[in-house]
């Protein structure tokens, strides 16, 4: 399964602020989206996942494929480790969250209430989620915010683990990761061009 | 669904999730009504149905905000609206659990306040059996209101108003049923209107809740 854009113009707030964006996506590979804060990461991702609509262009291949991971880890605090990882995996049809636990270091923590781990190993939580969801195409919000470096080392492992069973991964992220087979996306030169147009609708 | 009505369900009951915040508020309200109103018991027992519905659709009111703003604070909202369940299907779900843990409660303790207000013997069934076909319409439109503010801080206010005007039908034919059924009167049209707008609600708002939710949350 491919997932590409043609020509995505994405909003926030009613104003355009990428243009043009194209990129192909296939099987086994992974996309670093990069650029300064504020440059419409997010607000591109959140396009691909269909959690909100595109201005122009179209995204194909997304359909009921993409497991969307983003900025806050739709953990709850008052459900257990195993608990919030069996919703999630019975709501996506999975049966079995241990190689999910496994993958993230969770064992150990499995019976613990959401609420009392720590920023990381959340983190930890909310990407073992991505497993459950038996999805191709992962769409990452900066993935590796509050992990240390074994935890990152984690992730990568998780990642190259799913692009190597044929699944696909887009990220936004600033730092580095372990991944030298990635492609990386500058947004920096599809900055929209703010135009009086826009600003008349941005402000009706 | 069933994996999210039982999320629900024990996210409610645990410590936190604002169980029994709607029974406590019920029981409050019936008890203090006697001392405020004064110990005429012709009096009370005139207005104890409408007192019960009163009650009932405030305690709902009041656990509104639940429904759905702690999932949109965690982003488990974003993650369910991704996920292959219909937003439609998660915004019944989330009637549902809100039913069940607010509303039931109330349907079934209504009685035993009845006796704190005078209510007469006629009344009791009706009283149960009104409450219990309304407050569905109450759940389902609460959570209509509840979408309409999503991603609101502090919506609490702004939803109250937009959804006590459309809790008004449903409190008139519920306190009419119980009223009528209390004086021994025929009960049937009422509660043929309170049905269809439980009905009604059910059958239609979870379309528009899902719509107002997905322009919510671009």
């Amino acid at each position: 399964m491919t997932l590409s854009a043609r020509d995505l113009t994405v909003t926030r707030g009613g104003m355009a602020i990428l243009e043009g964006v194209s990129f192909d996506l296939s099987e086994g590979e992974a996309l670093v989206l990069r650029g300064p804060n504020g440059i419409g990461k997010t607000t591109l991702l959140r396009s691909v996942a269909g959690l909100q609509p595109v201005e122009a262009g179209e995204v194909t291949g997304a359909e009921d494929q993409v497991a969307y991971a983003g900025h806050s880890d739709g953990v709850k605090a008052m459900l257990s480790v195993t608990e919030n990882l069996t919703f999630w995996a019975s709501v996506f049809g999975v049966a079995n969250i241990a190689p999910a636990l496994a993958a993230f270091d969770l064992v150990d923590l499995k019976s613990r209430l959401a609420g009392t781990l720590s920023a990381g190993q959340k983190r930890r939580l909310g990407l073992a989620r991505l497993m459950v969801t038996n999805r191709p195409i992962w769409v990452l919000d900066e993935p590796t915010v509050s992990l240390d470096a074994a935890s990152v080392a984690l992730f990568d492992e998780a990642v190259r683990r799913h692009l190597g069973s044929g699944g696909s991964a887009l990220m936004a992220t600033h730092i580095d990761l372990g991944l030298s087979e990635a492609r990386v996306l500058d947004l920096g030169p599809y900055k929209a061009s703010p135009s009086a147009r826009q600003m008349d609708e941005a402000f009706l | 669904m069933r994996a999210l009505l039982y999320r629900d369900l024990i996210l409610a009951i645990r410590a936190g999730g604002g169980f029994g915040l709607g029974l406590a508020f019920f029981l409050i309200v019936t008890v203090l009504v006697p001392f405020g109103v004064g110990p005429q018991s012709t009096l009370l027992r005139e207005i104890a149905p409408g007192i019960l519905w009163i009650g009932a659709l405030l305690a709902c009111l009041l656990s509104l905000d639940r429904i759905l703003a702690l999932d949109w604070e965690d982003g488990s909202l974003d993650l369910l609206a991704t996920a292959p369940l219909p937003l439609e299907a998660v915004v019944a779900i989330k009637a549902l659990a809100h039913w069940i843990t607010t509303a039931l409660p109330l349907v079934l303790v209504a009685p035993v306040l009845g006796v704190l207000l005078n209510l007469p013997a006629t009344g009791y069934l009706w009283v149960v059996i009104s409450l219990a076909v309304g407050t569905p319409a109450l759940s389902v439109i609460g959570t209509f209101g509840a979408a309409l503010t999503a991603g609101l801080k502090r919506g609490g206010l702004l939803m109250s108003l937009l959804v006590l005007p459309l809790y008004v039908p449903t409190l008139i034919f519920g306190a009419e049923v119980a009223r009528r059924g209390a004086d021994g009167l025929t009960v049937q049209s009422p509660l043929m209107l309170l049905a269809g707008i439980s009905f009604g609600v059910m059958a239609l708002l979870p379309f528009a809740s899902a719509a107002v939710l997905r322009i919510n949350l671009r």
